[in-house]
């Protein structure tokens, strides 16, 4: 077998077994911290329980990551494409970044509700900026050579933003997406514990009132699951989408 | 092969007219009140050291840049060059996303006109590219990369093409044989090409300015013998690179 398949095994099971070696040696009481197997039987056993939440916390990330990449985006060829946008809206979004957004998720949920839409808001917030800022900055270091040839060619500037500049731009723009499914998850699930009633990080909240450790752990595990399993879709998506890089362009080798 | 009249549309090549044409940085100009004529149809060198001003004198011509308040760039018939000029760079500028033939086609795509496709098969045909109409950019050699420029730089049209060093990083033999398809190709236009090689200038140009000193100025032209291309071991391109040596030399000091 492939070495580099192997690799993440070995890593998981070390992982397990550094983790059991520490319950078992310091005999720590299991609502502090429980052994990896009934961490394992809490997953088989609560697995319709898991889903269900999981299912919810799924569809709060994917909504979030779609609205934030769509209205990042939408930003990012705004304020490339027209001058005033840019001069109005980017110094509000630097500015905006010095708040906490997490701190907003309270008053989003007193907004928005209990519901998903709070949890999908505070998705797509914390997504909109590092998305918009990569495509802004993508966009922005077209090759002044070959905007040269485009205008002696006598292209209009929407014609270079859609034949040049955005293709230009797509390696930039896919390295925001990948940041923004990395942290997708983080804004859905701190919507959860500040007000839910499902979702995974609402039945986190839940377990840990009832000192359900193991429920707890569980309820990470498949979060951790789901977020790599997300992140390394979306790398490989982009992957097989763009395939041509900054680097592979150039003609000086 | 296709003769040169089915591949070239509507040739009425004009002479051009620059005179006072004045460039700086800041304080320190590059070169002013600065006078050229390019003849009707035929090719035009301006030779001279890195950081002369030649690319920027390029540019002016070409609309892409702007010259002082004397500064006057015309056609010999008096209508201005907008629309009548092609340009090509160093670099190949080729779209790495895009085929070789949509490259060569770019300029259409980009004016939003509909792509003449048996023009463009016919202009690779006679470049030496015909085979690799649908390979992409990154599978193409350095001199085909810069063979697939040259019909892009053809698919425009123009009467005027104007070129900056575009076959200064190649090897020697590959540049031969690009120098001598580019006469072909381009026989009966107004060319303007700049370059730092004294070879080249020689092989190609019918008239030869040495630009040098600062704030820079043009000689009086050099007029090789015969037509381009000349041999590169042709008495005239000989004798020409000692004194056109010579006069580089001269300005450096």
């Amino acid at each position: 077998m492939n070495p580099s398949y192997l690799r993440p095994v070995i890593i998981c099971a070390g992982l397990v077994a550094v983790w059991q070696t520490i319950v078992s040696v310091t005999g720590v009481p299991a609502f502090i911290l429980p052994a990896p197997y009934s961490v394992l039987l809490a997953i088989v056993e609560d697995g319709g329980l898991l889903a269900g939440h999981a299912g919810v916390t799924f569809i709060e990330i994917a909504l979030g990551l779609l609205l934030g990449v769509l209205l990042g985006a939408a930003s990012g060829i705004a304020m490339s494409f027209f001058v005033p946008v840019r001069r109005w809206l980017f110094p509000v979004l630097v500015v905006s970044q010095a708040v906490p957004v997490f701190a907003l998720a309270p008053i989003l949920v007193l907004w928005l509700g209990f519901g998903i839409g709070s949890k999908v808001a505070m998705a797509t917030l914390i997504i909109f900026f590092p998305v918009t800022a990569a495509l802004y900055d993508g966009l922005r270091r077209t090759e002044p050579g070959l905007l040269d040839m485009a205008r002696t060619m006598d292209a209009g500037r929407f014609a270079i933003l859609r034949h040049v500049r955005l293709p230009m731009a797509m390696p930039a723009f896919a390295s925001g997406i990948r940041i923004a499914a990395a942290v997708a998850p983080i804004g859905a699930v701190v919507g959860e514990w500040v007000g839910a009633s499902s979702g995974l990080g609402a039945l986190m909240i839940h377990a840990n009132a009832r000192s359900e450790t193991d429920t707890m752990f569980a309820a990470l595990f498949i979060l951790a699951v789901m977020a790599v399993t997300l992140y390394f879709a979306i790398d490989l998506v982009l992957r097989r989408l763009i395939t041509w890089q900054p680097e592979t362009y150039s003609s000086d080798d | 092969m296709p003769t040169n009249g089915t591949l070239s549309q509507n040739l009425n090549a004009p002479s051009i007219e620059v005179s006072n044409a004045r460039f700086a940085y800041g304080a320190r100009p590059l070169f002013d009140g600065l006078n050229l004529v390019l003849e009707a149809g035929r090719w035009t060198c301006v030779l001279g050291p890195s950081g002369v001003g030649k690319s920027s004198l390029l540019r002016m011509i070409a609309g892409l840049l702007s010259g002082g308040n004397d500064t006057v760039v015309r056609c010999g018939d008096g209508s201005a060059t907008a629309g009548r000029v092609a340009y090509m760079a160093q670099r190949d500028f080729l779209l790495p996303w895009l085929n070789v033939v949509d490259n060569a086609t770019l300029g259409a795509r980009l004016r939003g006109e509909a792509v003449d496709l048996d023009r463009a098969n016919a202009l690779l045909e006679a470049a030496g590219v015909g085979e690799a109409a649908n390979a992409m950019p990154d599978e193409l050699s350095g001199g085909m990369r810069q063979r697939v420029a040259l019909v892009r730089t053809l698919m425009e049209d123009r009467p005027i093409v104007l070129m900056d060093e575009p076959f200064s990083a190649l090897d020697a033999i590959t540049r031969l044989k690009l120098q001598d398809l580019a006469v072909r190709l381009l026989a009966d236009r107004t060319v303007l090409l700049v370059t730092h090689d004294p070879l080249e200038a020689l092989r190609l140009g019918d008239r030869i300015f040495v630009m040098n000193g600062s704030p820079a100025g043009l000689g009086s032209p050099l007029e090789p013998a015969g037509r381009p291309p000349r041999e590169a071991g042709a008495p005239d391109v000989l004798s020409g690179q000692a004194r056109l040596l010579r006069e580089l030399a001269e300005g450096g000091k």
